[in-house]
């Protein structure tokens, strides 16, 4: 049995090691060592914990633990590098769950510990939380309902919320957005009788009001992503992330312990921040993405004159065997054709042919923020040639050839040159200052967000129809 | 109809409007060939290849101008060849009837139609019969192999085994067509070159050519571009600051060539006798002007001549004609898209449609009446261009007060979220116990840790970023933990069921980072 005092040492320690294991994450190398420093700082936290005084129900804690581990060995080994933006939403929504169930756990004893408290029984038989709230004052207690009703109200929209970002990201849901007849004044109406019932329970309603708390949460978290496209989920993603951070952070301070309050806030702000890059990227507010996809307020968008010019993949294997620096730009398509070998071998073999070929990515491009990098990563593509929007941009101006992969509207140039379109002000890949583009594409529909690309219809691009990945292949044995 | 080529009469000129191929072409229209014999053998076309592909080879001049119906000439018609001429007859050749208004004159008095190949307007439609651009594609390519074949030196920078060669540096004056390509040729050939154009915005296409566009920094926005893509004259005070542009590269250049042309005027006299005399000894001028007056000062027409510092001055007005056979086959392919707009039936009938920009731009005189000059084309030329606005560069002060207010606005919000959050934090401790307060010092300063370190995070690894977060919020597993112990069997069962997910989160969150950072490699 370990004494408070080492459990706090050992609760810095990991906070220490979680800040480190971020912020190693600045770079590839040093990430490799940073992922370490997280795994330790856990084992601590967890160890210390487990051992610490007045922690028991071992019987139920370590068998729990090992099915879990189990699972997350089987999940981690199983899951395809273009499946991770459901893992990640999947695993989101665990973390609002177990917040959820914790909140209750939390109030359940809080009744208990003032029964025993008003029989008058010693405190010896009791576990560490319930310990922790026999010696809190009644101003604690108050302020720990508050804390009880924000842990579980964000837990359970985390929960229902990474669900449904998961159906729609593994396509078991529409990937369109879809609202109930009330839109948000439902979850608005939701979120206010959750106040009130809220109210309800500080002033001593029972723990009905918290069940009925969460139900409202969970509508709201289903409803509030139900209404978001799939185009978004870089940014919802992100924001569930936030989200399940802060949902520990409120947790912590209902149990009073810091190490649970710093990874929280470490997570939640992580979170933002990236939920932040997203929207920049996208040149939206953070609150008009929650509130709903594009179209809501779409203004005459400029008619675009011309026609998509076709082409084979004789043509544009010759173009790229004459060309000496190329830039490809995948998107989203890119993974659902699974076309990322194709491309890689593609790139080795224009590569030993001396020509300069880099990557351009988006920072929204595909579903999860990163996407992309892991996704080329995955079929070994050295990281030093993928390049961030910003450091690539200026580039295109000289460069010979362009293909686009399964991207529409982050090359849609539309977003600078049409104030009228819905896109406007997005930054974007400015690939049509290329000499040439070819768009790999499977046909001539329009993008995520229903708008034309002018791109398309440009003199220099060409458009290469098809499956991406069919087409790639094929287009490896014409590169000499 | 019957389409004849005489032979040129004009002195030196080997060049040809009728090649067996164009002839060919000429016959699917439903056109018979005719032409002179001898005609084609300085361009390298026998009589023979014009028989073999069906041309009736005629013995004299007279019998040609006699049989055909429409003759195809190269250049502008000798007076013996007018007297040939009679009513109804078509004349297709370079006239410049701009400064030959007398033998306009003549040949209306004849009764033929003249079609001037150098009056062809500047439109999208009509650049492949543009006779002019292609004759100034190879006078440009020519000029710079004539000033290689009088240059001594090599054009490319070497590094030998015998010593070390400095790249000959080119100075091309005016970016026409001839300048453009006599730019591409001396780039390809290895040397230094520079180019120089009244018109701004031609710098462009000379930089596309692989040139340094040599920029006048002139104060009020002269535009020397006339309509259809020409040169207009300039202004004096912009001519004073171009000279002095020019004595300044004078000394520098190893090779001038000049291809400054103004539309119906003499040529512009750019280069003085002073900077040739600036030049180096052995240095070359290519004078593409000659015809017109020459843009030196010591141009003759026709003639090389070494300057008293040894420039080499070349006058050659004839540098087409010295490439006969290419400048042979493009001017007949130039005739031959003409004869097809004339025929638009391709039944061999010429139809002399008036209303068509094209022809009546290019025709000079027609049913006994002078045609020239023509209205202004339907259809706008080249549009200009409009040069790029130079973004203002901001001055010093200007800059630094910019930067002084930036830095102003950012102090003034961040000291506002300061005392924002301050007054919250008090507010707080007004009600809030003091255990509470110290969670939310804890809370409050790992909020901002976490916004620095995120901040650092490479883009590229926001996905196992994403991950580990995933991982480390497992660490709900701890108030599980806590609460796992508790007597009642329904808490210690939901306790469970988060241990349960939670350690899912850590071990798939870790795993799944682990496996994602072992593919980032180098190259």
């Amino acid at each position: 049995m370990l004494s408070q005092e080492f459990v706090s040492a050992a609760a810095i320690a990991a906070s220490v090691l979680f800040i480190l294991s971020l912020g190693g994450l600045s770079n590839q190398e040093k990430a490799k060592r940073a992922v370490w420093y997280g795994i330790v700082g856990m084992a601590v936290a967890i160890l210390s914990t487990a051992l610490g005084p007045r922690i028991g129900g071992f019987g139920w804690l370590i068998p729990m633990a090992l099915i879990g581990a189990a699972v997350g060995v089987w999940l981690a080994r199983k899951v395809e590098m273009t499946e991770m933006p459901q893992l990640v939403a999947a695993l989101h929504s665990f973390v609002g769950l177990a917040a959820v169930f914790i909140g209750w756990n939390a109030d359940m004893e809080r009744t208990r510990v003032a029964a025993i408290k008003a029989t008058g029984v010693s405190f010896d038989g009791l576990s560490a939380f319930a310990t922790t709230l026999a010696h809190k004052t009644p101003a604690e207690l108050t302020f720990l309902q508050v804390e009880v009703v924000l842990g579980l109200f964000i837990g359970a929209v985390t929960f229902t919320g990474s669900v449904v970002a998961f159906g729609k990201l593994a396509g078991k849901i529409g990937g369109k957005p879809h609202k109930l007849a009330g839109g948000h004044w439902l979850n608005g109406g939701a979120a206010l009788l959750a106040l009130i019932l809220a109210i309800a329970y500080f002033n001593g309603a029972g723990f009905w009001t918290l069940f009925l708390i969460a139900a409202l949460a969970f509508f709201i978290g289903w409803h509030l992503i139900m209404g978001i496209g799939g185009a978004d989920m870089p940014v919802v993603v992100s924001m569930l992330n936030s989200y399940s951070g802060w949902a520990a952070a409120a947790i912590g301070f209902t149990l009073s312990n810091d190490l649970l309050i710093v990874t929280g806030a470490l997570v939640g702000s992580s979170g933002a921040i990236l939920s932040y890059i997203m929207c920049k990227a996208m040149n939206r507010n953070f609150v008009s993405v929650i509130l709903g996809g594009f179209g809501t307020t779409q203004s005459e968008a400029a008619e675009i004159e011309g026609e998509q010019v076709a082409i084979d993949t004789g043509g544009v294997a010759s173009a790229l065997n004459d060309a000496e620096n190329v830039i490809i730009v995948p998107g989203y398509g890119m993974a659902v054709a699974q076309a990322q070998n194709a491309v890689s071998d593609l790139v080795r073999k224009l590569r030993s042919a001396g020509k300069n070929v880099r990557f351009g990515i988006h920072p929204v491009a595909g579903r999860l923020p990163g996407h992309m990098n892991v996704l080329l990563a995955e079929a070994r593509v050295p990281y030093d040639i993928v390049m961030e929007m910003d450091e690539i941009n200026d580039d295109f101006a000289e460069t010979d050839v362009v293909i686009v992969i399964g991207s529409n509207d982050i090359v849609n140039p539309a977003a600078q040159e049409d104030p009228g379109s819905p896109i406007a002000g997005m930054p974007v890949l400015k690939v049509w200052e290329a000499k040439q583009v070819f768009v790999c594409k499977r046909g001539q529909g329009t993008g995520y967000s229903g708008i034309e690309n002018p791109l398309f219809f440009k003199e220099n691009t060409r458009m290469l129809y098809g499956d991406a990945r069919a087409s790639i292949d094929a287009l490896v044995p014409m590169i000499d | 109809m019957k389409i004849g080529a005489p032979k040129e009469l004009a002195k030196g000129e080997a060049r040809v409007a009728l090649t067996p191929e164009s002839a060919q072409q000429i016959q699917k229209l439903g056109h018979e060939c005719l032409i002179e014999s001898g005609a084609g053998l300085g361009a390298g076309f026998s009589d023979a290849a014009y028989r073999d592909v069906g041309v009736d080879v005629v013995d004299s001049a007279a019998a040609l101008w006699q049989n055909a119906d429409t003759v195809i000439k190269v250049r502008e018609p000798a007076d013996a060849e007018i007297g040939h001429l009679r009513e109804g007859q078509t004349l297709i050749s370079f006239f410049w009837p701009a400064q030959n208004e007398e033998r306009l004159e003549r040949c209306r008095q004849q009764g033929a139609t003249v079609i001037a190949m150098d009056m062809v307007p500047r439109i999208s439609r009509a650049q492949k019969m543009d006779a002019l651009s292609s004759t100034a594609n190879i006078a440009g390519y020519r000029a710079v192999i004539e000033a290689g074949n009088q240059f001594g030196r090599f054009f490319t920078g070497q590094v030998t085994a015998a010593g070390k060669v400095p790249p000959a540096k080119v100075l091309i004056v005016g970016a026409g067509v001839a300048g453009l390509a006599a730019i591409g040729t001396a780039t390809s050939l290895g040397a230094v070159v520079r180019a120089f154009d009244v018109r701004p915005e031609v710098a462009e296409q000379i930089e596309s050519m692989g040139a340094e566009f040599l920029f006048l920094d002139f104060e009020e926005s002269q535009d020397g571009a006339g309509s259809g893509g020409y040169a207009a004259p300039s202004s004096p005070e912009f001519r004073e600051k171009q000279l002095a542009l020019f004595r300044e590269q004078a000394p520098e250049v190893d090779i001038v060539i000049t291809t400054a042309l103004i539309p119906g005027r003499p040529a512009p006299k750019l280069w003085f006798e002073d900077m040739v005399a600036l030049m180096k000894p052995g240095s070359v001028i290519v004078d593409l002007a000659a015809e017109k007056g020459g843009n030196c000062d010591l141009t003759v027409p026709d003639e090389r001549i070494v300057s008293d510092n040894g420039v080499i001055v070349v006058g050659y007005t004839d540098f087409p004609s010295r490439m006969a056979t290419q400048a042979s086959l493009l001017y007949a392919t130039n005739i031959r898209h003409m004869l097809t707009d004339l025929t638009p039936e391709k039944d061999g009938v010429i139809v002399h449609d008036m209303e068509d920009d094209v022809i009546r731009g290019a025709t000079a005189t027609h049913a006994g009446e002078i045609t020239f000059p023509p209205p202004p084309p339907k259809v706008k030329a080249i549009g200009a261009s409009q040069p790029k606005a130079k973004p203002k560069e901001p001055t010093p002060e200007e800059k630094r007060a910019a930067e002084h207010a930036a830095f102003v606005k950012q102090t003034r919000t961040q000291v506002g979220m300061l005392v924002a959050g301050g007054v919250v934090m008090w507010l707080l401790g007004l009600v809030a116990p003091a255990s509470f307060m110290q969670h939310f010092i804890v809370f409050a300063l790992s909020c901002f840790v976490g916004f620095q370190v995120i901040w650092n995070v490479s883009h590229s690894l926001h996905t196992p970023l994403m991950a580990v977060t995933n991982a480390i919020s497992g660490i709900v597993i701890l108030g599980a933990v806590l609460q796992i112990g508790s007597g009642s069997w329904i808490v210690g069962l939901l306790a469970g069921l988060s241990v349960l997910i939670a350690s899912i989160n850590i071990v798939g969150g870790f795993l799944v980072t682990r496996r994602m950072l072992a593919m980032f490699q180098k190259s």
